[in-house]
């Protein structure tokens, strides 16, 4: 596996556990409109993987993740 | 099509005339038509008894405090018309800021015109773009505010955790500059920030640490500077954001501070320079309230005493409460969701007792809160009134059995 193809793997992981609905998650799948989460859930969602990949999400930056790609785009930017 | 900017608050007006519909009295449009004292006004014609007015050591009618602001109108005029840094600095703003200084033994003191551009202007002035503001995610809006204002990296941590504080300090890039920013009281639930560990995990990444105090100033810690004094740690501080529209009874914000670099703020900090100062009766009336508050350890014990016995009645009563025990002289009644809140309300004030309803998004966890502060001044009668109403409010309503 690509780095990219391995975090994106690791992220999905991740994502299971809020997905309570059950939703297909795919790069385009947003965590508002798709995945229904609310502020809370995205607190504790950005907490687990700030933890797993040892890395901060800024609000700033969170505020431009939108979608799954998007945030796996996001975590791989700190490795350079 | 004509564009309505307004169309994003449909949501809203919607919930809210729902609401209303109902013929619930309007939570957020109280008059207060005559105020008697620091605990009792007259609302919709009724004698109602205050329980969320902040107002904890009751220095809104104490017969010192209002004769300096009588002076100070007579002798300087009701408004000073400028900024602090062109011709809106009076000799009262600078003695405002002396008895702030005594008051907290610190070395510097700067003035604002309300709590909010305080931490508006502090925030916004000391992190940039380039630096990051660690922060507890229930924060008050106007750190939030100062945060944005300033476009610093914003890094939030879980309330009250110190574990997850000391994880995200440890990821902030090298040689990147760090602010701590936390809460001695926060203001929706009533509890305390536990400072001890948080100041020491926050100095030990090197970062420089601004206090919230706005609502402990008075009470908590021996001299009533704060849950940093009571937890021993106001030395590690860097900055004390407060406010003069709490204990100390008036309007204004503050920040007091040691570095030595303190004073240039007044020339770069935004919110400061470009608003008028306070009316000099303001100024006045905040610096007596300061003086006395230093003196005030007798109505601090009766404020706990009556902290601890809402808390308990309440208890017992069996309302669910924000904190386990009182922590502070706020306690936060927890209702099932927004309609049985304001219903709540409502049945509170036909009873003659005013709390704040608080809801989302100004609460943790989408919670809807009765507010309930308690004041130095309420009287142990009061109080047992008080849990009087909150019992026949709750039947009624259904929130108790």
């Amino acid at each position: 596996m690509t780095d990219r193809a391995e975090t994106d793997a690791r992220v999905k992981a991740l994502i299971e556990p809020f997905n309570k609905k059950g939703v297909a998650v795919g790069d385009a799948t947003r965590f508002a409109q798709d995945l229904e989460w609310d502020s809370l859930t995205v607190l504790d969602f950005v907490a687990t993987i700030e933890d797993e990949f040892d890395i901060l999400i800024t609000m700033n930056q969170q505020a431009e993740i939108e979608n799954v790609g998007q945030l796996v785009d996001a975590v791989e930017k700190p490795k350079g | 099509m004509m564009t309505d900017l307004f169309s994003k608050f449909d949501a809203l007006i919607e919930q809210r005339e729902h609401l209303l519909s109902t013929g619930l009295t309007d939570p957020f449009n109280l008059v207060m038509e005559r105020v008697e004292s620091p605990t009792v006004a007259i609302c919709n014609g009724q004698r109602t008894i205050l329980l969320g007015t902040y107002n904890y050591m009751g220095m809104t009618f104490d017969p010192d405090v209002i004769a300096s602001g009588k002076q100070a109108l007579d002798d300087y005029g009701s408004g000073t018309t400028g900024s602090r840094v062109l011709n809106g600095t009076y000799a009262g703003h600078k003695a405002c800021e002396e008895a702030l200084k005594t008051f907290y033994a610190m070395d510097h003191a700067m003035v604002f015109s309300t709590g909010y551009q305080a931490n508006l202007g502090i925030i916004s002035t000391i992190a940039g773009k380039d630096d990051y503001i660690v922060l507890d995610i229930d924060s008050h809006a106007s750190i939030y505010d100062g945060c944005a204002l300033g476009n610093a990296n914003i890094v939030p941590f879980r309330h009250n955790d110190v574990e997850a504080l000391e994880k995200r300090l440890k990821r902030i890039p090298d040689g990147a500059k760090t602010l701590v920013v936390l809460e001695g009281v926060y203001s929706m639930l009533g509890d305390i920030a536990p400072l001890k560990e948080m100041v020491a995990v926050a100095k030990a990444a090197g970062a420089m640490v601004l206090v919230d105090e706005a609502h402990s100033m008075g009470f908590i810690g021996e001299h009533g500077r704060g849950v940093a004094e009571a937890h021993g740690v106001i030395d590690d501080v860097d900055f004390i954001i407060g406010t003069f529209s709490k204990s100390v009874g008036t309007v204004g914000g503050f920040c007091v501070s040691n570095h030595p670099k303190f004073e240039i703020l007044r020339l770069v900090c935004r919110p400061y320079v470009f608003t008028a100062s306070l009316p000099p009766s303001v100024v006045a009336t905040a610096a007596t309230s300061i003086g006395k508050l230093m003196h005030g350890a007798d109505k601090r014990a009766h404020l706990w005493d009556n902290s601890q016995k809402l808390h308990a009645g309440l208890k017992a009563l069996g309302f669910t409460l924000g904190t386990e025990t009182p922590q502070s002289a706020i306690i936060a009644v927890i209702m099932p969701d927004l309609e049985k809140g304001a219903a709540m309300w409502d049945a509170l004030l036909r009873e003659g007792l005013y709390v704040n309803l608080a809801r989302p998004p100004a609460t943790p966890a989408n919670m809807t809160l009765l507010r309930c502060s308690l004041c130095a001044e309420h009287s142990a009668d009061q109080v047992d009134q008080i849990l009087g109403m909150f019992e026949a409010a709750g039947r009624a309503t259904g929130c108790i059995d």
